[in-house]
Order: C-alpha cells, then sequence, then structure tokens
C-alpha cells in the first residue's frame, strides 16, 4: 500500500512538470501570434472577424466545464460512483459543445477566406486556438476512457487519474483564458 | 496510395547509391542474421520490449554507436570534397548532395549521437547513484528511447528513399520553405528531430521526477552526488525549451504541409521569427549535452585523484548558474542579422558572463586534483583532452562573443572550428570519459586500457590537426559549406590537414571498436567482482557489477556526500535483510508506439495521409490501453532476490 501512495506522488508530480512543459508549448505559439497577428498581407485585421458574444459563450462554456470537473473530484470522497460519473458526463458534454463551437467558427472563417493560408496572422491565429482545442480533443478521450474505468473497475482505482485529469483541464481553462484575452478582448478593441 | 512516392524516389546517383546500398546491405544483414540464428523471440522478449532502465541504456548506446559510425563517415566525405575541390577540381560530390551530407552530418551527431550517449549515460548511472530501483516512469523510459530510435531511423531511410534536407542542420527559412526546397528531404529532417525531440522532452520529465522523487533515504539534495546535480540541470533545460522545439518545427511544418505562412518570405510570414525561436532551443540545447559531461568529470576527476571534489558547494551553484543564464545568450548566434548594436551589446555581454561559471568548474577539477594521488588511467586522459581543447573552444567562444569580432567571423569555418572544439572536445570527450568509467558497472568487466590509450592518441592528435586549420582558414575568410573554392584562394593545403585530421579521428574510432572487440573477447581477465572497479565513491559502486535487475537489495539510508567512500572507510557490515521487490513488467507497447510513430512520420513526408491518419490511431488507441492498465509490476520475492544475491556476491559473508 505505501507503494501505491507513493506511486500517486510520483505521477502527480510528474504530471506537474509535463503541463510546465506544454506552458512552454504555449508560451511559443502566443509568441508567434504576437509577432504576426497585424502581419494580415492587406487582408482585413484579425479584431473585425471577431464575434465578441460567441466567444464569451465558449468561455462561459468552458469555465463552467471546470467547476464540473472539480465537483466530480470533490465527490470521490463521497464514493458514490453515480455522481462522479453524472458530473464528469457533464464536463464531457461542455467540452464538447465547446469544440463544436470553435469548429464551427473555424468552418466560417474559411468560408469566407479568410483560412489559415490567407496570411500570416490568420496561420497563427488558427494554430494558436487549434492547438488548444485539440489539447481539449484529447481530454475528452481521457475523460471518457475514466467514466468506462470507473464503471468497470469502481472509484478507488480511477481516484489518481481522475485528480490528473482535473488538474489537466484547468490547465486548458487557464490557457483559455489567455487565448480569450489575448486574441479575442484585444483583437476585438483594435 | 504512395502519395507522392514514386520510383523516382529510389534513383540516387553514383555516390549516393553507395551510402543507399550500405544501408539496404547492414539491414538486410541483421536481419538474416536474427532469422539464422533464431533470435527474433530473444530479441522481442530480452530487448525490444523491456522496461529495465539499464538495459534501454545499453540500446541507446547501441543505436548512438551506429549514427556516430554514420556521422564520422559524414564528416570524412565533407573534407575529403574541400580536399579535391579547389579550382579546376570539382570534387566528387555534387553541391546537392554536398548540402544532404553537411545537413545530415550536424542533425546526426547533436541529435542522435550527442543526445543518445547523454541518455544512455543517464540511464546507466542516475537510478544507481540516487540509490533507486528504476527511474520513476519506465514505460515511458522505452517510449522514450523507441521514439529516439523512429527519429534515427527515419534520417537512415532518407538515404535510401528520397533525399535528406540540404539546407543545414537548423534549416532556416526561407530557404526551408516549400517555394525552395520542395522535395521530400526537410520533411525527412523535421520529423526526424521533432519524434525524437518529443522523446527527448518525455526523459527529461521522467528523469527530472526520478531525482526529485526516487532518492534513497537520507540523500537531500546537497548529498546528490555532482553528475545527479549536472543531469538535473539539464533535464530541466530540456523541459523548458525542447517545447520551443516541438512548436518551432510544428509551425515549420504547417507552413510546407498546410500552406501557411509563419516564416515563408510572403503573405506577412516572418523567417528572422524561426531564427530567432530555434535558438532559443538551440544554445540551451548546448548546455543540455554539456552539463552531464560536467558531472562525469566531477566524477571521474574525485575517484581518480583519490579525493573528495573540491568545491562541492560552488559546483551545484556554477550549474545552477548556467542552466539559468543558458536563456539569456542565444542571439550571439546572429549578431549580424540586424539587431542593432545595443541588443548586441547585451547578448556579448551576457555571453561572457555566462563562461564565468564554467571556469569556476575548471578550477575547482584543478584543486580536486591538487596534490592528490592522480592514476592516470583512460578516463583521465580524456579529462585532460578535454581541459586543453575546452579552454581552446571557450577562449574562442568569448572572441566570438564580441559583436564585433563575431562580424569578421560569421559563418565562417573559425566558428565551425569553435564548436567542435566544445562539442566534441567537451561532449564527446566527457561521454568517452564516462563509457569507460561506468562501462564495468554496466557490461561488467573493463576496457582494454592499452588500446584506450592508443585510441585516444589519435583522437586527440587527429582532433588538432582537424580543426587547427579550420580556425586559420576561417580568419582568412573561407566561409563554412563551401563545396568548391578558387584556387588563388591558396585554402588547399590547409583543407588537405584537415581532412588528414578527420582520418587520424577515423584510425581512433577504428581503435575504439577494436577495444571493444578485444575487451569482449578478454573479459575473464577484467572482471570486475568486487563491483567497485576503481575504487569508486558514490552508492553505483556499492552493488555488484553488472548491477541486478532490481539494482539494489537493500535500498541505501545515505548519511554523508560519497556515501559509499563513507561505508568502506567505516567498514560497516550488517547482514541484510531482504524484502520483496516489485519490478516493472515487460511491455511491448512502447515499441509499438515507436513504430507507429516512424509509419506516421512517413505517411507525411510522402503526403499519404491515410497512413498517417491510421498510425496516429494505433498509437493513440495503444497509449489509452496502457494507461489504463494498472498490473504493471510484478514481484521479485525475498527469497529469490537472496538467491541472486548469494550467487551475485560469492566474497560477501
Ligand atoms: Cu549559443
Amino acid at each position: 500500500m505505501q507503494h501505491k501512495i507513493h506511486d500517486a506522488q510520483k505521477n502527480s508530480l510528474g504530471f506537474w512538470i509535463y503541463l510546465m512543459s506544454d506552458c512552454m508549448l504555449f508560451a511559443t505559439l502566443f509568441a508567434a501570434f504576437a509577432v504576426l497577428r497585424n502581419n494580415t498581407f492587406g487582408d482585413v485585421s484579425l479584431g473585425s472577424l471577431v464575434n465578441g458574444g460567441y466567444v464569451l459563450t465558449q468561455t462561459i462554456l468552458l469555465l463552467f466545464s471546470s467547476y464540473t470537473a472539480s465537483v466530480a473530484v470533490s465527490n470521490i470522497v463521497t464514493g458514490s460512483l453515480k455522481k462522479v460519473i453524472f458530473w464528469l458526463s457533464a464536463t464531457m458534454a461542455l467540452g464538447i459543445s465547446f469544440l463544436v463551437m470553435e469548429i464551427n467558427e473555424f468552418t466560417q472563417l474559411v468560408h469566407e477566406g479568410h483560412g489559415w493560408q490567407a496570411n500570416a496572422a490568420m496561420s497563427s491565429f488558427f494554430t494558436l486556438v487549434g492547438t488548444h482545442g485539440l489539447h481539449i480533443a484529447v481530454g475528452l478521450i481521457w475523460a471518457g476512457t475514466l467514466v468506462w474505468l470507473a464503471n468497470r473497475r469502481g472509484l478507488a482505482k480511477v481516484e489518481n487519474k481522475l485528480k490528473l485529469f482535473s488538474m489537466y483541464w484547468h490547465f486548458l481553462d487557464v490557457v483559455w483564458i489567455c487565448i480569450f484575452t489575448v486574441v479575442y478582448l484585444r483583437g476585438l478593441m483594435s | 496510395m504512395f502519395g507522392r512516392l514514386t520510383v523516382e524516389a529510389f534513383k540516387h546517383d553514383f555516390v549516393a547509391m553507395g551510402g543507399a546500398l550500405t544501408m539496404v546491405l547492414v539491414a538486410f544483414g541483421i536481419v538474416a542474421a536474427l532469422t539464422y540464428y533464431k533470435k527474433w523471440g530473444w530479441l522481442w522478449r530480452e530487448w525490444l520490449t523491456t522496461t529495465d532502465h539499464k538495459k534501454i541504456g545499453k540500446m541507446y548506446l547501441y543505436a548512438s554507436i551506429v549514427m556516430l559510425l554514420k556521422g564520422v563517415a559524414d564528416a570524412g566525405m565533407l573534407r575529403a570534397q574541400q580536399a579535391l575541390a579547389s579550382g579546376a577540381g570539382n570534387g566528387y560530390l555534387s553541391s546537392e548532395h554536398f548540402q544532404q551530407i553537411f545537413s545530415a552530418h550536424g542533425t546526426t551527431m547533436i541529435f542522435f549521437v550527442a543526445m543518445g550517449l547523454m541518455f544512455a549515460l543517464i540511464n546507466f548511472v542516475l537510478p544507481l547513484q540516487i540509490g533507486a530501483r528504476d527511474v520513476a516512469f519506465p514505460f515511458m523510459n522505452a517510449v522514450s528511447f523507441w521514439l529516439f530510435v523512429a527519429g534515427a531511423l527515419l534520417v537512415n531511410t532518407s538515404l535510401v528513399i528520397g533525399e535528406f534536407g540540404a539546407a543545414g542542420w537548423l534549416a532556416y527559412p526561407p530557404l526551408s520553405e516549400l517555394a525552395y526546397s520542395p522535395g521530400p528531404g526537410i520533411d525527412y529532417w523535421l520529423w526526424s528531430i521533432q519524434i525524437a525531440g518529443i522523446g527527448s522532452l518525455l526523459s527529461g520529465i521522467n528523469f527530472t521526477t526520478t531525482i526529485l522523487k526516487l532518492r534513497a533515504k537520507g540523500m537531500t539534495m546537497m548529498k546528490m552526488p555532482v553528475f545527479v546535480w549536472s543531469v538535473l540541470g539539464s533535464m530541466l533545460l530540456v523541459i523548458a525549451t525542447f517545447p520551443i522545439l516541438t512548436a518551432t518545427l510544428l509551425m515549420l511544418s504547417l507552413d510546407r504541409l498546410a500552406g501557411m505562412h509563419f516564416f515563408t518570405s510572403a503573405f506577412g510570414g516572418d523567417p528572422m521569427m524561426y531564427i530567432n525561436l530555434i535558438w532559443a532551443w538551440g544554445h540551451p540545447e548546448v548546455y543540455i549535452l554539456i552539463l552531464p559531461a560536467f558531472g562525469i568529470f566531477s566524477e571521474v576527476v574525485a575517484t581518480f585523484s583519490r579525493k573528495r571534489l573540491f568545491g562541492y558547494t560552488s559546483m551545484v551553484w556554477a550549474i545552477g548558474v548556467i542552466t539559468v543564464l543558458s536563456f539569456t545568450v542565444w542571439l550571439h548566434h546572429f549578431f549580424t542579422m540586424g539587431a542593432g548594436g545595443n541588443v548586441n551589446a547585451v547578448f556579448g555581454i551576457m555571453t561572457m558572463i555566462i563562461s564565468v561559471p564554467t571556469g569556476v568548474k575548471v578550477f575547482n577539477w584543478l584543486f580536486t586534483m591538487y596534490k592528490g594521488r592522480i592514476s592516470r588511467m583512460t578516463p583521465m586522459l580524456w579529462f585532460m583532452g578535454f581541459l586543453l581543447s575546452f579552454t581552446i573552444g571557450g577562449v574562442t567562444g568569448v572572441l566570438m562573443a564580441v559583436p564585433a569580432i563575431d562580424f569578421q567571423v560569421h559563418n565562417s569555418l573559425f566558428l565551425v572550428a569553435h564548436f567542435h572544439n566544445m562539442v566534441i572536445g567537451g561532449v564527446v570527450f566527457g561521454y568517452f570519459c564516462g563509457l569507460i568509467y561506468w562501462f564495468p558497472k554496466v557490461f561488467g568487466y573493463k576496457l582494454n586500457e592499452k588500446l584506450g590509450r592508443y585510441a585516444y592518441w589519435f583522437w586527440i592528435l587527429g582532433f588538432f590537426f582537424a580543426f587547427a586549420p579550420l580556425y586559420v582558414l576561417g580568419i582568412m575568410g573561407a566561409t563554412r559549406r563551401l563545396d568548391h573554392y578558387d584556387a588563388s584562394m591558396g585554402w588547399q593545403q590547409l583543407f588537405i590537414v584537415a581532412a588528414g585530421g578527420v582520418g587520424l579521428i577515423l584510425v581512433g574510432v577504428l581503435l575504439q571498436v577494436l577495444q571493444v572487440v578485444v575487451s569482449i573477447v578478454n573479459r575473464r581477465k577484467n572482471l570486475d567482482k568486487t563491483g567497485d572497479a576503481w575504487g569508486g565513491r558514490t552508492l553505483e559502486w556499492s552493488i555488484p557489477s553488472p548491477a541486478p535487475i532490481y539494482n539494489f537489495a537493500v535500498l541505501p539510508v545515505v548519511k554523508s556526500r560519497d556515501d559509499f567512500w563513507r561505508m568502506k572507510e567505516e567498514g560497516t557490515t550488517v547482514k541484510p535483510k531482504y524484502e520483496d521487490i516489485l519490478v516493472p513488467k515487460n511491455s511491448g507497447k512502447s515499441f509499438v508506439i515507436g513504430a507507429a510513430a516512424f509509419m506516421f512520420a512517413f505517411g507525411l513526408i510522402w503526403h499519404m495521409w491515410w497512413l498517417a491518419c491510421l498510425t496516429a490511431v494505433v498509437a493513440i488507441v495503444v497509449l489509452t490501453v496502457r494507461l489504463s492498465d494498472d498490473e504493471t509490476e510484478y514481484v521479485i520475492t525475498a527469497k529469490e532476490v537472496e538467491r541472486i544475491e548469494k550467487s551475485r556476491r560469492p566474497h560477501a559473508a
């Protein structure tokens, strides 16, 4: 048993370190965006393409999903498998709606001739936001696997995995807040 | 079905055909031998599926040696061309092929030789030095290794199918963009180091966690061996900078695959951003490689001077300072590219400052040797060679840190000579030193001393003959990467001397191969029966050689720095109490992930989208299955441990 506790500490430290390195990945993409955001090569500016209300909805969905994820984790103590799975599923539903909205936004932009090939600013926009979206997609697969595992093996077996997932999900939330501020709000204001 | 892969990809000119045929023959030979001796099952059970850090280290070593031979052959071809191609002589290589070779040479040597040898050494030594039974994440360790192999294999595949990049080892855009390099060469370069780089990043996470969480009881941070400190510094740099490399390569590949415009010369792209980003990774990378070498020298000098290391605390601080400062100097790689006088001055001064902690280390080693009982075994020889070469390289480096001087020698052979002084004289000599030192711990017997000496002298002489002329040539105005120059320049003699130097190094390498062969044949004479081959000071020497699967039958409790030395001085022998030990199970999944990564990259390089999608799905599914698995370890019972220990330590009470 000692061994397993040790494992949990090891895993969460390792995962923390991974998140820090992921921070650097996003920092690099943010830097690229900051350099290229005005390089539209004569096209319209990024700011004029942003729909404030739409992005705000996305933000609220994601923030709320972070809340449901933490409720799922706090329900581990109660030992109620049903509650954990319910809140985890809610998290997934919110995450999926976020992702659908993002894909919808992307398709529209491409349709209107503002795809990633249009100019350097659009390239950096799609890459930064898309990389976050890809992370969300990975998180959804992870959450789905956890629901399945919890059903089959019981709560105790997935407890640590669930905590790591929630760390990951909160991290993506923070990254999104940065994207919301740097990409969208700043775009709207200029 | 096959994307842009056509029969054309298999057609090469005469010289390139030689390389391709060699590759095919070697691959065919290995497959034939394995089949003939019916060794496939053994290979799979003992090696391909292993999660044991010692075996993974060995595989890193073998793969890196193969890549080293390839990289040295590249170097020989380059210098041979330059010795011949003066005036009317055109040499034997086409310009295009020459460019591919120097790009491949740099890529191979940094990513697949230096990084590979570093991870080999860390795998061999780190868990043993901190008194741990394995790394923090054994399966992830295996994944890292197989991603490394996938990358190395991509470089070699480019010899046979298609071509390699021809834009240098860092592939500056816009030359590396689709408009100027439409072929698959740059894509081979991109994906080989992207995949190997992700493997390195995972290793960084793994070893950092190992150091922070798995140290033996009582081993506080300030009781860790200096090698462990140096690995910690290096791995923190990996964690911080390899994501920059990953993102930068991602952007370049999106430019090439999806028609984006990060670094293109039109549509608002910014090639200069690539130069900044790649060096924000590239300069720390130099320290990622050199820090463990510093750690190795610290262990070797202390052991062979039979004294404790002088200035442990200052050594630790120097490592820390280098780790932090290495982020603040990247711009010195492009002083000439228009940053302006003030910016250049700042980065020039930072570059000079970072040489101070390095100097501290050199003096610490010298003071360690002072009044020590120094034995002049081969590891010490490599250390002395390092001191000489690294000092010269350091001086020329500080010279170039002055922007005004850099403007004169930028992109000249002077620079090439400088960084080879650092990377060969520092990194490679350091790793050779470490490999000879820890060889008995890994394989159970010492290497042949005499042949090791011969190899060393050929290396060091060849090294100075190969690179001293380059300093002169650089000052005479010879730029790097020339496949031809005018006879009136008067460079040819110096180039011939340099080529001769490479020849001497080649002899050194062959002597090393011979050394290993002779050592294997005569291994009975050089067995390390005590486990303490050199009179070592740290924990790895307290267990039998080669280390048993679980490393430590009884986990040590550390009381001081150089804890094994203390144990020997105190001479305490307690009857060991054995316990059940959990050991990670083998798993074929790491190998499958590596294979999938290789096929994924191959699909993207040749635009076979179905292959890329299919292998991506395979990798994700395999990974998910593995991460859902809880039963990843098995038990070695206390009885079994006792039996193994008794057989391994016949002399112990
Ligand atoms: Cu540098």
